[in-house]
Formats: C-alpha cells, sequence, structure tokens
C-alpha cells in the first residue's frame, strides 16, 4: 500500500489582502506521485519549485486548491485527527520559542504527542545530548535542525515528513541525519524529504520526483531518471588535429580545443575513440568518462525548464540554447 | 487500510487533534507549562500584567476620592474595583495576548504546533492560559484587598460578578487573537491593542460611570466591548443593574465575544505572511 498518494495536487496563494479575483500565483500545478510503505522518497528541485507547497499539504497544513492527498489513506487536512499521531514532521524552519531550553522544548512536544519517548532518550538520539539545558536561541543552526528532527521522531511516526533536514548543518550532521534516516528506513517507516543536497538523494532516497514550477518534470529511481540522460566524455585535442578527423559518429561539441561527446552508447562510443587515437597515435589530454549524474540530469532539467515568464536567470538560459545549437 | 500497515494505535481511532474532537488535559497542560515559563523569563511582559493594574488602582482611586459620586449610588470602592478589574483584563489578558500569539506566530511556533497533534482550540487555549490564570489572580487579589481596604464588601451579586469576570475574560481572548490576526509584526502589537484599550478607557466606564455622560453619548457607549462587562461587575455590588440591563449587557458581552470568535476563525494566520 502506499504511504503517500498525491493526485492532481495544485496549491495556489492568493495575493495579499485575500479576494477571490483569481490573482495570486500557482505553486502547484498538478502533481501526482505516490509513496510506497517503507520507503524514502526524494523531492527535489531549485528553490521556488513548489516542493515546500506540496509538502505542506501532505503535512495537512493547508488544504490543497485542487486535486486530492492521502496520509496513510486519510485526508491529512480535514482528518488531522487520524493523520497526526502517526506523522512525525521537519519543517523548512524550526519554530520554536527561543526562550526555552532544548529539554523544556522536547517535554512540551512530548506532552502533546501520544506514545511519545522520553524527551531525554530522543535528544541523545540526535546527538544533542549533552545541549538539554541550553537555551533554544544559542543553538547553531545545525543544532537546531536536530532539535527540530528529535521532535519529529519523538511518536515514532510511521510516515516521516523532512523538508530540508540537512541545510545548515555541518558535514558531520549531515553524516548523522543520513545514518538516522537510514536506520528509519530500516525499521520500516516511510520518509519523503526534500533537499538541495542531490548526493544525499542519491544516497538515501529509493525514488525520487524532480519538480520543476510545479510540476513534476522527471520521476523514479535515480537510474531511471538519469538513464534517460546521456554520458559525457570530454577531453582537449591535440593542437595539430581538427575536429573533424574525428572517427566518431556520435555529435561533438568543439570549444577551442576542448571536445565534449555526449551518447547513450557510452561504451562503444568510448572503445571507437580509443581505438582511434591509439591507431592514430593520438595523446587525449584530460580525458573524462562519466555516466549522467543526478545532478547533471537535476541541472538539465532545471535549466530547460527557464523560461523568460519564470523569471528565471536568463544567461542560463541563453548558454542552454547555445549548447542545443551546437548538438543540433 | 491495509492490514500491512504497522501500527500500534487503531487506526480508525482519532487520537485528538481534529477541530471537532475532544479536548485533552495532558497538551494542554503541556502547552500552558511551556507558555507559562515563557511568560516568566518575559520580564516586561511579567511587568505590566503584575504591576500596571495595581498602580493604576491606586492612582484612580486617588481620583475617585476626589470626584463627586453622589447620585451615582458608588462608594470610592465600588467606583474604583471595577475598574481595576477591567484593567487587569485589558493589560494582563488582551494586551498581554496580543503580543504572545503575534510572538509565537512569528516564531513559527504555532505553525510547528499545527504539525503535531493538538488541535487549534488546545493551541490557542493553553497559549492564553497563563495569561487568564494572572488575569483571575489578580482579580481576585483586587477584591480581597478592595473589600478590606476600600470597605467594598461582600458583592450582593456574586453571581454577576462571576459572569462579568468570566465573560470579560473570554471576550478578551478571542479579541486578543482576533487583534493578532491584524498584526503584522511582533513589533506592531505594541501598537494594535491600543483602539480597543483607548475606547475602554474613554467609554467603558471603567474610571467614569456612563451615567455622567449625556445620554446619547452614554448609549454608544454601551455597545463597546468592556462597557458590558464594567456593568455586570458594578452591578454585583450597586444592585442598579435591572433585570433588563442585565440581559442586555450579557447578550453586548457575548456578542463581541462570539464576534471576535469569527474574526478569529476567519481570520486568524498561523504563520507569518511570505
Amino acid at each position: 500500500m502506499d504511504a503517500i498518494e498525491v493526485e492532481g495536487l495544485r496549491r495556489r496563494y492568493e495575493a495579499a489582502g485575500g479576494g477571490t479575483s483569481g490573482s495570486g500565483f500557482e505553486a502547484v500545478r498538478g502533481v501526482s506521485f505516490s509513496v510506497r510503505e517503507g520507503e524514502i522518497f526524494a523531492l527535489l528541485g531549485t528553490n521556488g519549485a513548489g516542493k515546500t507547497s506540496t509538502v505542506e499539504v501532505l503535512e495537512g497544513l493547508a488544504r490543497p486548491t485542487a486535486g486530492t492527498v492521502r496520509v496513510l489513506g486519510f485526508d491529512p487536512f480535514t482528518q488531522r485527527a487520524y493523520v497526526r499521531p502517526r506523522t512525525g514532521v521537519m519543517l523548512q524552519e524550526g519554530g520554536f520559542p527561543s526562550e526555552l531550553s532544548v529539554v523544556e522544548t522536547a517535554t512540551m512536544w512530548a506532552g502533546v504527542t501520544s506514545e511519545a519517548r522520553p524527551p531525554r532518550e530522543v535528544l541523545e538520539l540526535v546527538g544533542l545530548g549533552t545541549r538539554c539545558d541550553v537555551r533554544v536561541k544559542q543553538l547553531s543552526g545545525g543544532e537546531r535542525r536536530r532539535l527540530d528532527l528529535a521532535l519529529a521522531l519523538i511518536g515514532r511516526p510511521e510516515v516521516l515528513f523532512l523538508d530540508e533536514p540537512t541545510t545548515g548543518m555541518d558535514p558531520e550532521g549531515r553524516r548523522d541525519m543520513a545514518a538516522l534516516v537510514r536506520e528509519l528506513r530500516a525499521e520500516g517507516t516511510t520518509v519523503l524529504l526534500t533537499t538541495h543536497y542531490l548526493e544525499e538523494a542519491e544516497q538515501l532516497a529509493d525514488r525520487l520526483a524532480i519538480m520543476q514550477a510545479g510540476r513534476v518534470v522527471a520521476a523514479g529511481t535515480t537510474e531511471q531518471v538519469v538513464a534517460e540522460r546521456p554520458s559525457r566524455i570530454s577531453f582537449r585535442m591535440p593542437a595539430d588535429l581538427h575536429a573533424r578527423e574525428l572517427p566518431l559518429s556520435v555529435p561533438a561539441a568543439v570549444d577551442g580545443r576542448r571536445v565534449s561527446i555526449r551518447t547513450h552508447e557510452l561504451q562503444p562510443v568510448l572503445t571507437e575513440l580509443l581505438l582511434w587515437a591509439r591507431e592514430a597515435g593520438v595523446r587525449l589530454e584530460s580525458l573524462q568518462a562519466r555516466s549522467a549524474s543526478l545532478e547533471e540530469a537535476f541541472l538539465e532539467i532545471a535549466q530547460a525548464g527557464h523560461r523568460p515568464e519564470d523569471g528565471g536567470d536568463t544567461s542560463a538560459h541563453m548558454s542552454t540554447d547555445a549548447v542545443t545549437g551546437v548538438w543540433a | 487500510m491495509s492490514t500491512t500497515s504497522a501500527t500500534t494505535a487503531n487506526p480508525l481511532k482519532p487520537a485528538g487533534g481534529g477541530r471537532a474532537s475532544t479536548l485533552s488535559p495532558r497538551r494542554i497542560r503541556a502547552l500552558a507549562r511551556a507558555e507559562l515559563t515563557l511568560l516568566v523569563r518575559n520580564r516586561a511582559s511579567l511587568f505590566v500584567a503584575l504591576l500596571l493594574p495595581i498602580v493604576l488602582t491606586f492612582s484612580t482611586k486617588t481620583a475617585a476620592e476626589q470626584a463627586d459620586l453622589s447620585g451615582t449610588g458608588l462608594s470610592v470602592g465600588t467606583a474604583v474595583l471595577p475598574g481595576s478589574v477591567g484593567m487587569v483584563l485589558l493589560f494582563a489578558v488582551y494586551s498581554n495576548l496580543v503580543g504572545v500569539y503575534v510572538a509565537r506566530r512569528e516564531e513559527l511556533v504555532l505553525k510547528r504546533l499545527r504539525t503535531g497533534e493538538a488541535n487549534d482550540v488546545e493551541i490557542l487555549g493553553a497559549a492564553a492560559l497563563p495569561s487568564v490564570a494572572i488575569g483571575l489572580i489578580q482579580s481576585a487579589v483586587l477584591l480581597i484587598g478592595g473589600a478590606l481596604l476600600l470597605d467594598t464588601g461582600v458583592p450582593s451579586r456574586p453571581d454577576l460578578l462571576v459572569a462579568g469576570l468570566l465573560l470579560g475574560t473570554l471576550m478578551m481572548v478571542t479579541l486578543a487573537a482576533a487583534s493578532a490576526a491584524v498584526t503584522r509584526t511582533a513589533e506592531l502589537a505594541q501598537l494594535t491593542p491600543m483602539p480597543l484599550m483607548l475606547a475602554t478607557f474613554a467609554g467603558s466606564g471603567l474610571f467614569v460611570p456612563l451615567e455622567v455622560f449625556p445620554d446619547t453619548l452614554a448609549e454608544v457607549c454601551r455597545w463597546l466591548p468592556m462597557t458590558p462587562v464594567t456593568d455586570l461587575l458594578r452591578g454585583a455590588w450597586t444592585e442598579q443593574l435591572s433585570g433588563m440591563e442585565t440581559l442586555r449587557a450579557l447578550a453586548v458581552a457575548v456578542g463581541w465575544t462570539v464576534l471576535g470568535g469569527y474574526a478569529l476563525r476567519k481570520r486568524f494566520r498561523w504563520e507569518p505572511r511570505r
């Protein structure tokens, strides 16, 4: 069974002052995906892609403008009483009174959670065991994220929402977070996370979706998302050779002496290139060959999605055009 | 529901949290305790809530001693006390709570709490509890102090006293939440309580009984939120409140409370504006 089901979700923010004039901004424009029980699902996207707007609906903080959302089979907004005891939420930004201490905050949260773990136990779990009596306002950004995670875990949730859990964390914090998330999966917890760190998604997520301007533009396992992307070979041409002397049947982009080849058939193309180079006695400097990474796929999708109406980065938009020009 | 879902609780039984579900004393206690800790750590709020009403009582007492109360049926004590209780409600409950609600919203605490099991009434109610408790304790202190020092004695209509106190408190809480809804920042929370406070000072009979006003002005002032509360409190001693007047006072007080509750439901924001 799917722990989370999202079908045709739309979310519109009305312009300030409310009103029904249809003004405002549609942050989520028809998103559908599902997260299986016990799965780690990552929602990726640039800032403003609609990740948090989507997750907030799943958390039951906002009503969808259109579409349906189910968490553990219930509507998280209208049936929140059924959903809340079984979910844990880590918002993008904390939300703790700055004058309470760490343990006071956790105690408060335990008090509003059914079957809560002891506050100190869960603080220990996230590595805040020695910071119990520190006021929240004195915590570092990473420590706040740990506290937020502790609260999200206090009720042993079946479904855990993590909205950019590692933002502001140092590498050690991110490693701890990743280890914890893996442990939770081993215990059967369903995790939906959004993140800016693609390698994090690559390492952790069973499946992922990439959002762009309010829509899901790619979804599946990392392999599936990346598979549609070409692999890349690049090297520097010896000064005495011209690009047209290259034997390759695939299109190559030449920028000065730098040659890039993008192909869905990495091995045969690379073989052909290397055999040619050996026979011709050519030395290929700075030779690189790599399969598409999630990061590449992500950047490509993000750039392709930039249209002038999105007010995006026009220089990125231009350079994408230039590159496609060469490939064509 | 799939049977594979590993859960200890019966998934069909809500553990609370819905708008319609019952209130949980455990959750309210946890939230109110945290809020009390915060109130104790906020020296400025604590000062305003604890000391200001007492200080103002002494200054109005001095003024009342010099005023001509003949024909109002009031003594110095019964002229001052209802106003003092009114001020407690304004400062300790209303004004203080506007600040609390706005601060919690701007710190994203309200949003965070809504991701948990506590329902909306519990979240707002528990945040109000420490202020309400301080308001009621102070009122009790003032009433006892009045009986002992200002010879007000025991009110002959304690039912009116209780009705005025409870309705006034509930009204102040809902109006505070409604005021917080139109307050954009924590700084502005110093300002937005002013209209109600000034209107109350001027026209709700806190210091000056409405009887001394021209009739039309007095009539307008009777519709202000705190006027019925003052009337009920004062009536507890003077017994000059007729049955009709009592009903009208109750109706106006309930009306404002309902209006505040409606505005709060329609307009209350659980997170800062973007």
